[in-house]
């Protein structure tokens, strides 16, 4: 059967490694490279880059990062972050990532996930998705809210609705943010990855809020999640990738033990 | 040198720069004398059955392959480039090489595992792989090693004897075949790490023979 995937997320800004908590006041804490090889031999499943700078003049330099990522380790990662075209999709591809995520992008123009799934296959396509706890109402019957620039901007937009969208237009995978748990590292959000993963027939990623490995086995079991994000928790040495692993198999958690 | 075949089957230099990591010497080509001219030969890709099949044709190198295999030289069907070695695929209905006898299946609409838990289409992630018979190519692999898989579809061999690797996801499927020079894995090897590194760095070593290799 299938291992539960440990995913690193590397925020990057102008090339280099940030980590935001509650998307403020982010500090450098490194070379993406040198992290993405570091957590490749530490036995991550899998990486993601966000390029939170996404401005047109930086995309060159995101990409070559990607490229050197790629050349240096051989699994899976994807790369989000301003993506706004399949363009902009087929140079991070090309460059090496295995997957592109969009996110705000999506909420603006869900076509681009067709274009995207056509161009190059579901499975490449990640849809990223900010949501915040909101009032249920009318318009927002799941009281999940997408909301895009880091929960700045409410978009109207009711998450599990979107989600089951998303799908229909091809998303081979869905990322899910709670904006309300990231950062805290006080765990995942556990209604929210519940309601999502069980009302989509694609894998979800559980996002924001992991602090300690039980966090990580709640969201996986309980929360019926496939993979678990990490950030804080593994970037500033708190735990170790292994660490989280063992302590998963401890709790019968199926995961990857050797690589 | 090592072609790896471009038939519009999306990325393919995720291969390349794993078998350049390896010290290899390969190049992306969809040309025939380059292809037939290589000393070994990697079908990759993602796709579909049909545009993958109608490239392979339009651009002549389904004789190719069928060349390579019959002059015994090393081919590697990975994930996509495994399904369309078979004589069909339920994907698009499609009429494929005819490099194994066998056909290629999708994972039921209605896929569960064994406690009733319903199981996502593709099959994406890692997930381990049990040895049938010992393959120079799948050598010095651990037990406990996993690998990347991304697929709808799966072979399904007409012979047991083919079979040299078999993966479970609600149903044990062939991850690993094998026939003479040819062997094909369901997984990239390119992007499950250490062992996947190891598996193509055997498929470098390996005179195109089958037999030897410990289990």
């Amino acid at each position: 059967m299938l291992s539960k995937r440990i995913i690193p997320c590397l925020d990057v800004r102008d090339g280099q490694l940030t980590k935001g908590i509650k998307f403020k006041g982010n500090v450098d804490i490194g070379d993406p490279v040198t992290m993405a090889e570091f957590y490749y031999q530490e036995g991550a499943d899998e990486l993601v880059f966000y390029d939170i700078t996404a401005s047109h003049e930086a995309r060159n330099i995101m990409l070559e990062v990607v490229r050197r990522v790629a050349e240096r380790i051989f699994i899976p990662f994807s790369v989000g972050g301003g993506l706004r075209s399949v363009e902009d999709m087929r140079a991070v591809l090309l460059a090496g990532a295995e997957k592109v995520s969009v996110n705000s992008a999506a909420v603006n123009n869900p076509q681009i996930i067709a274009e995207g799934a056509r161009a190059f296959g579901s499975q490449c396509v990640v849809l990223g998705m900010d949501v915040l706890k909101v009032p249920v109402s009318q318009k927002i019957p799941s009281g999940y809210e997408m909301v895009i620039h880091g929960g700045r901007k409410h978009m109207g937009l009711d998450a599990l609705w979107w989600a089951q969208e998303a799908e229909r237009l091809g998303a081979g995978e869905i990322c899910l943010n709670s904006i309300d748990a990231d950062g805290t590292q006080e765990g995942y959000e556990m209604t929210l990855t519940e309601l999502i993963s069980s009302h989509v027939s694609i894998p979800v990623i559980a996002s924001g809020g992991a602090g300690t490995p039980e966090h990580l086995a709640a969201v996986l079991t309980k929360g019926k999640a496939d993979a678990a994000l990490i950030a804080s928790m593994t970037h500033y040495g708190h735990y170790s990738v292994t660490q989280i692993k063992d302590y998963l198999a401890g709790r019968g958690i199926k995961v990857r033990r050797y690589w | 040198m090592i072609a790896i075949i471009d038939y519009d089957a999306g990325n393919l230099t995720s291969v390349e720069r794993a078998l350049r990591s390896l010290g290899a010497e390969c190049a992306i080509s969809r040309d025939a004398g380059f292809i037939s001219a290589a000393e070994r030969v990697i079908l990759p890709g993602v796709g579909r059955a049909g545009t993958g099949m109608a490239s392979l044709r339009r651009l002549g190198l389904d004789k190719v392959l069928a060349d390579t295999v019959a002059a015994g030289k090393p081919l590697l069907g990975i994930c996509f480039g495994t399904q369309i070695i078979f004589d069909y695929s339920e994907e698009d209905f499609t009429d494929c090489l005819g490099l194994m006898p066998g056909k290629v299946v999708r994972f039921p609409l209605e896929h569960r595992d064994a406690d009733g838990q319903p199981l996502k289409v593709p099959h994406m992630g890692w997930n381990g792989m049990q040895l049938k018979r010992p393959h120079p190519v799948l050598s010095g692999l651990p037990a406990e090693a996993e690998f990347y898989f991304v697929h709808s579809y799966y072979p399904l061999p007409a012979q047991e004897s083919f079979v040299v690797g078999a993966t479970d996801y609600g149903l044990p499927f062939a991850s690993a075949v094998a026939r003479g020079s040819l062997v094909a894995v369901q997984f990239h090897p390119e992007k499950s790490g250490r062992p996947g590194l190891r598996l193509l760095q055997n498929f470098l070593d390996w005179d195109g023979k089958e037999g030897g290799g410990a289990l």
